[in-house]
C-alpha cells in the first residue's frame, strides 16, 4: 500500500526510516515519528472501530490524548494490550493492532443493527431495558452486553514486562511543555530552582509545533527546541517526554507515568516498560493547554469529522492530509489556521464560519489566499456512512435559531472548531475551586487549595505574548521564593497574528422533519436527545445526568464532550452553565496501565519474604514451606512419597514418643529493659508479674482495651531489670506498637525501653520425652535436670562454645525446651541439635505437626485468639488477676462478657472416630432442624490426634463449660458434611499437664 | 499521600506512618472506679469530626515515636505536629 495521503517535505517525521505495521491483518507502511493514527490516515484509513452502543463506524476525532474513538488492541513483542489510543501510540516496526468493539469485522459489524434499533436504546437504556424479567439478567442480557461492549481484551498471561516506581522531590513541577511550560521552566531553572518538566507527547513544544508564530526571531518550533536543549544541559532540571502527570494528590504530591518503552518494538534489556513517578513538588505549574471543542451537528460522529486542530497537527507534524476536499466548520479564528495550512499545501478548503462578519489578521490572510469562506453558515449534517462523502450546509440566522435552505456540498472531511476548553483536570484534582469564564465559555482554575498555578491556554489565555510574559514572570517569582536567587532572564520579542472573538454558537438546530443523531459524547454514543430524555425524566444534578446517560464517562472522561453537555443542560434548564457546575475531575487524567500502578510489587515481590537462619537446612532436608505471615516456615519435612497428612503425623508422633525439633525463630521477641519493666508487664498482661523471680518465665495473656485477647506468649526475667518477651508470629509488630503506645503516650512516667529482637535470635524448640537427655548432651556443663532447670525455668548455657539461652517452656505439651542463640549461630545450633539428637531418634517437625500437638493439648492459638474472644472463652480465666488493674480489665465486666452461657473452647471428637472435621464448620443440636438452623458454635482448629489416632478438633461453643459429654452435629454446607460428634474437654491429652513438669 | 512532619525526623511521606485515632482521648487512670458510660466513651465512642482535630500517628517505619498531628479531616491540611510528651495547647 502507498501512503497516498502523505505530503512531501512537510512534517517532523523521519522519512529515512520506513516502518511496516499491521492493522486488522493488513500490512501498511509509515515513518519513524508517526503515531499509529497518522500512519493509518497517511494510508487513507479512516474506519478504525465501532461505537460503544450503536456500533456506528468510528474514525479519528483528535490527534492525541483527547481522542474518544480510535481505541485499538495492540500487539507488541508477543504481548497484547487493550485500550490503546491510536493517536497516542507511536509507530514502531512490526506494530500490530486490531479494531475493538466490532464483530465479526470492522467493515461488517452485526452490532450495527443497534443503530437501527436506537429507538430502543435511549438514555439509561441499561437501567430500563434489562430489568425484566429478572431471571434474564444472568442468562441473556449480561452475556450479550459483555460481548457487545468493552474496549478490548485484557491479556490473561503473566506480563513479562517490568514496571518501576520512583520517588522524586523538586521545587517546581511543570506539567506540559507548550509555550507556558517552556517559559516558566526556563525562567525558574535559570533562577536555580530544581525543575521537572513533563511532556505527555514524544515531542516537546505543544502548540508551538503547529502554530505560525515567531519568538525572538525564531519559529515557535525552533525556539522550543532551543529552550529544551538548554534545559537538558542544566543539572537542576529534569526534562521528560512521554511522561504524563495524571494525578494531583494531597500535599502537592503528583503522579506521573513515563512510557519508557511503549514506542519501541521491544523493551531494551534491563529497561522497564513504564515508570511511575511519585513527585512531591514545592510548587506546581500546570501548563496542560486546551482541547478544541466540537460543534454539535447531525451525524457529527461520521468518520472524517474531526477537530480542526487535529487536522492541522496531522498536516504540520506528520505531513498527512486528513482529506483532499476539506470543509472547515468553525465559530472562531482557529479553523482559519487549519484552512490556511491546507491552502498552503495545494488543497482547496471551504470554510463555514458561524460568524457574520469577523475581522482579524487571520481572517484577512485566508481571504487574501483566496479561500472560499461562507459566513453565517453551518453544517447541518454530515452524509456518508463509513466516511464523510458530503455535507448538508445552510445559512443560519443572526439569532442562530433558524436555518435556511439546505444545500449539499461534496467534501471528504469536516474539520470542526468550536473554540477551546482549558484542560483544568490537574487543577481541579488539587482542590482548586474552578470558575466559569464567560469570555471563553469554559471553566478555568479559580482559588487554589494547594501550591499550584495554572498558566497559558489551560488558564484560558489564548494570546501567546500574554502567555509567555506571565509564564516567565511566574517561573521567576516562584523560583525566587524558593531559591532566594534573583536571576531574571530577558524577554524575547514575539510576533503572532491577531485573532478576534469567537461565536458562542455550539449546536446546530435540526432542520424541519429531520431527526439526525447529534452526538455530544463520541465515546459513549450520547446524543442531544439522550440528555433531553434524562432531563424530561427528572434528572437534574449534572452528576446524575452523567451516570444515567454515561455522558463524559469511560476512558476519555468527557475531554471533548463535557462542556457541550453542560451547555445543553443549561439551555434546557434555562440556567447559566456555572449554576449547573461541572462533574468532578478524578485521577487519572487518562488511562494508566495497571502494571505501572503495581510496579515491582508483583508475585513474590508483593510482600517481603522472611527466612529463618536455618532456612537453607530446611531446604536441603525436603521441607515443604508454608507462608506464615511474611515468614516462610517448614510445614513438614517430606520423606519419600508421604503427603502432608502422613508426614505431619509421623513428625508429631515422634515428638510424643522420642524428641523433635522445630524452628521457632519466627516468634516475635521483644527486649524489655528498665527499672519499671515489671510494672509495665503487670499493666499489660492480665496476670501478676511483680513477683516473677530472675531466671523464671511466665505465660501471659494481653488484652485490648475492649477486653478481647490481643496476644499471648511467655516472658522471661533475664536479670533484675531485663525481660525477654515472646509474642505470636502474627502479632509481633502490633504488640511492639501497643507497648510503645502505652509507654510514650499513656504512662510516660514508666522508665522502660522496648525494642524488637525477633531477628536477633534464632530459636529451636526441642520437645518430647527424650528432650532432657538430648539437652544434657548438648550442654554437658549445665545442670538441666528437673531441679536445675525446672518447668518455666531459664538459664544461660554454653553450646559448643556459643552463648545460648535455654527456656523450659512448652507449646506441644511435652517436656520441652526452647534454645535461642544469636541469629548468625542459628544454623550451627540447628545442626548440632540434629547431630547430637540422632541417638534419641530426633526428627525435625514443621508447623503442621506443631498445630497437631497444640490442638490435642488444648493450647489455644491464633484460630481461637481470633480478635473476637475474651480470656474466659479460651479457658484462660485463671490467668485474669482479680487484684490488680490491667489493660482491658474494666471491659471484662460488661454484661455480654459475664453472661452465664458465654462461648467457651471445648474439644470435639467424631462419634465414628474416623471422619475428619472441616475447620470452620458449625455445631448444631439437630442436623435436620429447619433453616436457619440455630448455630451453637464453630470449629476453630482440627487435627488428627496422634495420641489417640482419631480426629480431634477444638471448637468455640455456646455455654461450652456445661456441654462436655453432649452429642451434637458438625455441619459443613460447604463440604456437604454432617458429622455426629461428642463434646469433650479441650485438654484432650495429658489434661493435668504432668508431662511438661516431668 | 500526606506529607507529615515528624517532630523528630522532619517531613516524611504518609506511608512511613500508621494512624492511631483521636489524640484527645485520655485513658482513665488505673485502679479507679469508672462508670460503664465513661468506660464505653473511652473505648468505643468517637466523634468522627469533620474538620480540624488532633490525632495520633506512629512513625512506624522511622523513629517509632507516637506523635500528635493536627489535621483537617475534610481537606487533609496539616497545621501542626507535636511530640508525644508535648501538650496540645
Amino acid at each position: 500500500m502507498t501512503q497516498s495521503f502523505r505530503l512531501e517535505n512537510v512534517g517532523l517525521i523521519n522519512r529515512d526510516k520506513k516502518l511496516s505495521f499491521k492493522f486488522n491483518g493488513k500490512t501498511y507502511y509509515g515513518y519513524e515519528g508517526d503515531t499509529l493514527a497518522s500512519a493509518l490516515i497517511a494510508n487513507g484509513i479512516h474506519l478504525i472501530g465501532r461505537s460503544f452502543k450503536y456500533h456506528r463506524p468510528r474514525g479519528f476525532f483528535g490527534a492525541g490524548v483527547d481522542e474518544p474513538y480510535a481505541i485499538v488492541q495492540l500487539f507488541r513483542n508477543g504481548e497484547t494490550e487493550p485500550n490503546i489510543k491510536a493517536t497516542e501510540q507511536e509507530l514502531f516496526d512490526g506494530l500490530e493492532a486490531t479494531s475493538v468493539n466490532c464483530w465479526p469485522s470492522v467493515n461488517f459489524d452485526i452490532g450495527a443493527i443497534n443503530n437501527f434499533l436506537k429507538i430502543f436504546l435511549p438514555a439509561g437504556f441499561y437501567y430500563k431495558t434489562f430489568m425484566w424479567p429478572k431471571s434474564f439478567w444472568y442468562k441473556v442480557y449480561e452475556p450479550f452486553i459483555r460481548k457487545a461492549a468493552g474496549l478490548g481484551v485484557a491479556s490473561t498471561k503473566h506480563d513479562k514486562e517490568k514496571y518501576e516506581h520512583k520517588y522524586e522531590y523538586c521545587d517546581l513541577l511543570i506539567a506540559g511543555s507548550g509555550p507556558s511550560g517552556l517559559a516558566s521552566a526556563y525562567a525558574a531553572a535559570k533562577n536555580g530552582a530544581r525543575v521537572i518538566l513533563a511532556e505527555d507527547k514524544s515531542r516537546f513544544g505543544g502548540t508551538l509545533l503547529t502554530s505560525e508564530v515567531n519568538i525572538g526571531n525564531k519559529s515557535g518550533k525552533e525556539w522550543a527546541e532551543g529552550i529544551i536543549a538548554e534545559l537538558r544541559e542544566m543539572p537542576n532540571v529534569t526534562v521528560k517526554n512521554r511522561s504524563q502527570v495524571f494525578g494531583y494528590y494531597d500535599h502537592n504530591m503528583l503522579v506521573m507515568s513515563e512510557r519508557i518503552s511503549d514506542h519501541l518494538p521491544k523493551t531494551k534489556k534491563f529497561h522497564p516498560k513504564q515508570k511511575l513517578w511519585y513527585i512531591r513538588a514545592k510548587e506546581v505549574l500546570i501548563s496542560s493547554g486546551s482541547i478544541e471543542r466540537p460543534i454539535v451537528f447531525g451525524n457529527n460522529d461520521t468518520p472524517g469529522v474531526m477537530l480542526s486542530s487535529a487536522a492541522k497537527e496531522y498536516l504540520k507534524v506528520y505531513g498527512v492530509l486528513v482529506g483532499r476536499n476539506p470543509l472547515v466548520f468553525t465559530n472562531n479564528d482557529s479553523g482559519y489556521e487549519t484552512a490556511i495550512e491546507f491552502k498552503k499545501n495545494g488543497i482547496d478548503p471551504i470554510i463555514l464560519d458561524t460568524r457574520k462578519n469577523p475581522q482579524s489578521e487571520i481572517v484577512d490572510e485566508a481571504k487574501n489566499l483566496g479561500i472560499n469562506i461562507k459566513f453565517s453558515h453551518v453544517v447541518v449534517a454530515a452524509q456518508g456512512y463509513k466516511k464523510v462523502k458530503s455535507a448538508d450546509i445552510a445559512m443560519i440566522s443572526d439569532d442562530k435559531e433558524q436555518i435556511g435552505a439546505v444545500e449539499s456540498i461534496k467534501c471528504d472531511c469536516i474539520c470542526v472548531s468550536g473554540f477551546w476548553t482549558p484542560t483544568i483536570h490537574l487543577a481541579s484534582q488539587s482542590g482548586n475551586k474552578t470558575k466559569f469564564n464567560e469570555d471563553i465559555d469554559a471553566f478555568v482554575p479559580g482559588v487554589s487549595k494547594q501550591n499550584e498555578t495554572t498558566l497559558g491556554a489551560a488558564n484560558g489565555s489564548y494570546n501567546l505574548d500574554e502567555t509567555l510574559k506571565s509564564s516567565f514572570e511566574t517561573g521567576y517569582e516562584l523560583s525566587k521564593k524558593i531559591t532566594k536567587k534573583d536571576n531574571k532572564i530577558s524577554f524575547p520579542n514575539i510576533v503572532e497574528k491577531k485573532s478576534t472573538k469567537h461565536d458562542k454558537f455550539w449546536c446546530v438546530p435540526l432542520p424541519k422533519g429531520k431527526n439526525y443523531k447529534r452526538f455530544l459524547d463520541f465515546q459513549n454514543d450520547v446524543a442531544v436527545s439522550d440528555i433531553e430524555i434524562a432531563l424530561k425524566e427528572g434528572y437534574r444534578s449534572i452528576e446524575h445526568v452523567k451516570r444515567y446517560t454515561t455522558l463524559g464517562m469511560a476512558t476519555d472522561q468527557g475531554k471533548t464532550s463535557n462542556l457541550n453537555g453542560l451547555q445543553l443542560v443549561s439551555n434546557i434548564e434555562n440556567k447559566v452553565v456555572p449554576a449547573i457546575g461541572h462533574t468532578t475531575f478524578r485521577p487519572p487524567y487518562s488511562p494508566v496501565s495497571i502494571g505501572a500502578i503495581v510496579g515491582r510489587e508483583v508475585g513474590k515481590n508483593s510482600k517481603p519474604t522472611r527466612r529463618s537462619p536455618m532456612h537453607s537446612w530446611h531446604e536441603k532436608n525436603n521441607a515443604v514451606f508454608v507462608d506464615a505471615g511474611v515468614w516462610l516456615r517448614p510445614r513438614y519435612y517430606k520423606q519419600g512419597d508421604e503427603n502432608l497428612f502422613e508426614g505431619s503425623k509421623r513428625e508429631a508422633k515422634n515428638v510424643r514418643t522420642n524428641v523433635g525439633v522445630c524452628d521457632v525463630t519466627t516468634l516475635g521477641k521483644i527486649d524489655i529493659k528498665g527499672p519499671d519493666a515489671a510494672e509495665l508487664l503487670n499493666r499489660v498482661y492480665t496476670n501478676a508479674w511483680l513477683k516473677l523471680p530472675v531466671g523464671k518465665a511466665r505465660y501471659g495473656v494481653m488484652l485490648r482495651e475492649d477486653g478481647i485477647v490481643m496476644d499471648d506468649g511467655t516472658t522471661t526475667r533475664i536479670s533484675e531489670n531485663h525481660y525477654h518477651m515472646t509474642t505470636t508470629t502474627a502479632q509481633a509488630a502490633n504488640v511492639l506498637s501497643h507497648l510503645e503506645y502505652y509507654l510514650q503516650l499513656v504512662w510516660p512516667e514508666l522508665n522502660v525501653n522496648v525494642v524488637s529482637t525477633t531477628e536477633q535470635w534464632a530459636g529451636a524448640a526441642i520437645a518430647g520425652p527424650k528432650s532432657r537427655d538430648l539437652l544434657q548432651k548438648l550442654f554437658p556443663n549445665s545442670d538441666v535436670s528437673n531441679v536445675g532447670l525446672p518447668f518455666m525455668g531459664y538459664m544461660e548455657a554454653d553450646l559448643f562454645g556459643i552463648k545460648a539461652r535455654i527456656f523450659r517452656i512448652s507449646f506441644s505439651g511435652e517436656l520441652a525446651y526452647e534454645v535461642n542463640v544469636e541469629s548468625d549461630n542459628g544454623n550451627f545450633m540447628w545442626e548440632k541439635i540434629i547431630e547430637v539428637g540422632q541417638e534419641f531418634k530426633i526428627q525435625p517437625y514443621g508447623t503442621e505437626a506443631l498445630s497437631t500437638l497444640r490442638i490435642e493439648m488444648g493450647h489455644v492459638a491464633g484460630s481461637e485468639l481470633d480478635g473476637r474472644t475474651i480470656p474466659y472463652d479460651n479457658s484462660l480465666e485463671g490467668l485474669v488477676s482479680k487484684k490488680k488493674d490491667f489493660i482491658g480489665k474494666r471491659s471484662l465486666t460488661r454484661d455480654a462478657f459475664t453472661a452465664e452461657d458465654r462461648h467457651k473452647v471445648v474439644g470435639v471428637v467424631p462419634l465414628d472416630k474416623k471422619t475428619s472435621i472441616p475447620e470452620g464448620s458449625h455445631l448444631v443440636k439437630d442436623s435436620n432442624a429447619p433453616l436457619p438452623n440455630p448455630k451453637l458454635g464453630y470449629i476453630s482448629a482440627s487435627c488428627w490426634s496422634v495420641e489417640y489416632d482419631n480426629p480431634f478438633s477444638l471448637a468455640i461453643l455456646k455455654d461450652g463449660k456445661n456441654m462436655i459429654g453432649e452429642k451434637l452435629f458438625v455441619m459443613s454446607p460447604l463440604k456437604n458434611k454432617v458429622i455426629p460428634v461428642e463434646i469433650v474437654s479441650s485438654h484432650y491429652v495429658d489434661p493435668k499437664g504432668e508431662r511438661v513438669r516431668s | 499521600m500526606l506529607h507529615i512532619k515528624c517532630p523528630h525526623c522532619g517531613m516524611r511521606s504518609q506511608n512511613e506512618f500508621s494512624y492511631g485515632g483521636d489524640a484527645s482521648v485520655k485513658r482513665p487512670e488505673l485502679n479507679k472506679e469508672i462508670s460503664d458510660q465513661d468506660w464505653d466513651n473511652f473505648v468505643y465512642n468517637r466523634k468522627s469530626l469533620r474538620g480540624k482535630h488532633w490525632e495520633l500517628w506512629q512513625h512506624l517505619s522511622g523513629c517509632r515515636q507516637w506523635i500528635k498531628v493536627e489535621r483537617d479531616t475534610a481537606t487533609h491540611e496539616i497545621f501542626d505536629t507535636l511530640k508525644a510528651n508535648e501538650e496540645i495547647s
